[in-house]
């Protein structure tokens, strides 16, 4: 996953409370074979308002989200976090989310800021007009009219982000164990490998 | 070291990569099963992040879940589209996706193509004291071979892919020794489950299971697998069986077998597997062989077994009320009263395939029960899938596929078929299934579905009776 450390842009202002993971996306867009491509499925009943801020010009491809309490409730559906990241969303910024979401975000690279209310209800009022600004290492929201609100994160997640390290990436790092272990395999146990065991297979 | 190690100890030590402090493991896992349905956000994950699969060469792929089991070419040989859409673009992932990351691919018409749980043995992919992992529950068959083996999901798949490895903590580990000779006419498929039905669906949960006793002992290598590949329906993620004289003698000669000096230095190696003596399991179950008789299920857990003899139990008989409840839910799905006697209860359907039984032992058996006979006026489909081309080619070389379609049944092509709701082949909702298949969920075999699990020569005895029939009868009245 792509490193996150500053995430600076538009903000979509949802406010929307207990956004759950149908809203996000729909059980008819579960039956792709892609992880990517969700994106145009994302948020498909809010859509459904003309005044929708999804489809507002003002906030065309914004990197955030500003919601209510409670983002992401509902069903387990990783497909919620990869459509949003599909359509360009890195942080969301609410009083709270569900495990799920924000475990799923995070492995998709989504940064979950948990705000109070009040600085979130500033941060919607900001976002009208101007951009915000969310920087991960000193864990802080900044706007342009000097606004500063910290937020508390998991420093094993902190580094994952910063670093960009998915779980995937994370055993990558453990790479020259592995290829230790395979050096090792190879020569006690030649015949596990597949260039030898598998040469006279013929389909 | 000195202590006396259990099969499962021996072979997770052996692919221990790295220790961390709170005891979790990355695993090194040596063979990695690809299919259709889970595989395809994975291989999307791989090229969102600009990685590639570690080890396509112990990457085996191969279609099944979806794939109808009707005619995959014409008359004139080219092959045939599949009609729904969803399943069809799947199939197309495997096969771009396959070639894309370098990976040996079994395509839906090549002659090896099958089940994948069919087609790792019968390949020779499966090896003893190998780590072996699939995107299917169903993968803790290969224990069979002394693989530990067991189902990911499908970031998990991806996680293989990429690294090769798994993030695991040791699992407790449970035997279950099975001693005695078994009756006539009680099969493999008797045998695990009654096991299921002993321990419950969930009482092998948290353990690696292995299996021992001169019943397993004596039983052949497919009979083996029809019995690890249920160990996830008691729970266990895997089931082990630890290798053997008959192991290498089945896998010898297999197209991905080691061969010539290899094979040699891996018999000796495998040779150092089973369980030391003395070696301690957190649980051990027993069972007598005596007590086995030919099962059914009755409900919608592969718990509720019964004997064929037997009646559909009473809820009110259950000690745990939640029990209570869950089999008065099943009666009501499954349309039987409590008390009926199995042997009364008429089927519609056959289902004789999955990668529970499948393979051509299994095909024997039924066809066995069959020759001469015709299934019965009630029975209105009647399937016969077997579990990769080869195990086809067998039978029909030995000529059962002339004795399955006298009977009435269809010989179908390779597939999981009707043992999931998943391709065309289906279980009307209300009728009733005798299946030899390894889950009998509500709407497991398509909505509605009533599925009994039974033995290949109880499913073929059912037919010809065309109701829950106990084999040894059919059999001894010749
Ligand atoms: S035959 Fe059934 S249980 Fe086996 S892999 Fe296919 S769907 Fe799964």
């Amino acid at each position: 996953m792509e490193p996150v450390s500053v995430i600076e842009g538009k903000a979509y202002p949802l406010g929307l409370k207990n956004v759950d993971t149908d809203m996000i996306i729909a059980a008819d867009w579960l039956k792709t074979i892609s992880r990517s491509g969700l994106g145009v499925g994302a948020f498909e009943a809010l859509r459904q308002d003309p005044d929708n801020v999804f489809d507002n010009p003002a906030y065309a491809g914004a990197p955030i989200v500003i919601a209510g309490d409670n983002f992401g409730c509902g069903s387990s559906r990783e497909h919620a976090a990869w459509a949003m990241l599909d359509m360009g969303i890195r942080a969301v910024i609410a009083p709270s989310f569900s495990d799920i979401y924000s475990s799923n975000a995070f492995k998709n690279g989504i940064l979950t800021v948990v705000l109070p209310q009040e600085a979130v209800d500033r941060l919607l009022e900001v976002a009208q007009t101007d951009p915000i600004h969310v920087d991960l290492d000193s864990q802080t929201v900044t706007t342009p009219f000097q606004d500063r609100f910290t937020f508390e994160i998991d420093p094993f997640r902190k580094q994952c982000l910063i670093n960009g390290l998915d779980e995937i990436g994370l055993t990558l790092t453990s790479d020259a164990h592995i290829a230790s272990y395979e050096k090792k395999v190879a020569s006690e146990r030649p015949w596990v490998s597949g260039e030898k065991s598998h040469e006279s297979l013929a389909v | 070291m000195s202590k006396q190690q259990t099969l499962y100890e021996k072979i997770w030590n052996a692919h221990v990569v790295e220790r961390r402090d709170d005891g979790t493991c990355l695993i090194y896992i040596d063979r990695h099963l690809v299919h259709e349905v889970t595989s395809p956000q994975a291989f999307e994950g791989l090229r969102a992040a600009g990685r590639t699969v570690r080890r396509p060469d112990l990457t085996l792929a191969v279609p099944d879940h979806n794939l109808p089991t009707t005619a995959r070419r014409d008359a004139a040989g080219n092959r045939l589209p599949i009609l729904d859409k969803m399943s069809a673009q799947q199939l197309e992932a495997l096969e771009a996706n396959a070639p894309a990351f370098g990976i040996r691919y079994i395509g839906a018409t090549d002659i090896e193509q099958g089940i994948v749980h069919v087609v790792g043995p019968e390949q020779g992919f499966t090896l003893p004291g190998t780590t072996m992992v699939c995107g299917d529950s169903h993968t803790a068959a290969h224990g069979a071979l002394g693989s530990l083996a067991f189902g990911i999901g499908t970031s998990e798949v991806e996680h293989v892919l990429a690294t090769q490895t798994l993030m695991l903590k040791q699992s407790k580990s449970m035997e279950i020794r099975v001693d005695g000779t078994l009756g006539f006419g009680v099969s493999p498929k008797d045998v695990i489950l009654a096991i299921v039905g002993k321990l419950g669906a969930a009482g092998g949960t948290g353990y690696v299971v292995e299996y021992t006793g001169s019943v397993i002992r004596d039983m052949s290598i497919e009979g083996r697998l029809t019995i690890s590949n249920m160990a996830i329906e008691h729970g266990a993620r895997s089931g082990l069986i630890a290798p053997d004289d008959k192991t290498y003698a089945y896998l010898k000669g297999r197209p991905m077998a080691p061969k010539g000096a290899a094979w040699d230095e891996a018999v000796a190696w495998w040779k150092t597997l089973p369980s030391d003596a003395g070696a301690r399991y957190d649980k051990v179950v027993l069972l007598d062989a005596a007590d086995i008789v030919p099962n059914v299920t009755w409900g919608t857990s592969p718990e509720d077994v019964v004997p064929v003899t037997g009646v559909v139990p009473d809820p009110a008989s259950f000690e745990d009320a939640s029990k209570r409840d869950a089999a008065a839910k099943s009666l009501a799905y499954m349309g039987l009263e409590a008390g009926q006697r199995m042997q009364d209860v008429a089927v519609e359907n056959i289902f004789i395939g999955s990668c529970t039984n499948s393979r051509i032992e299994d095909l024997r058996a039924a066809a066995h029960v069959l020759r001469g006979k015709h299934i019965a006026a009630g029975v209105k489909q009647a399937l016969v899938v077997p579990g990769s081309g080869l195990v086809k080619a067998e039978a029909e070389r030995e000529g059962l596929d002339r004795i399955f379609i006298d009977a009435g049944f269809e010989w179908r092509e390779p597939g999981c078929s009707a043992c999931l709701g998943m391709n065309p082949d289906k279980v009307p909702a209300g009728e009733r299934c005798a299946s030899t298949s390894n889950r009998n969920f509500m709407g497991r075999q398509g909505p509605g579905a009533r599925t009994h699990l039974l033995s290949p020569a109880m499913a073929a005895a059912a037919a010809v009776t065309g109701r829950l029939t106990d084999v040894r009868e059919l059999l001894g009245s010749e």
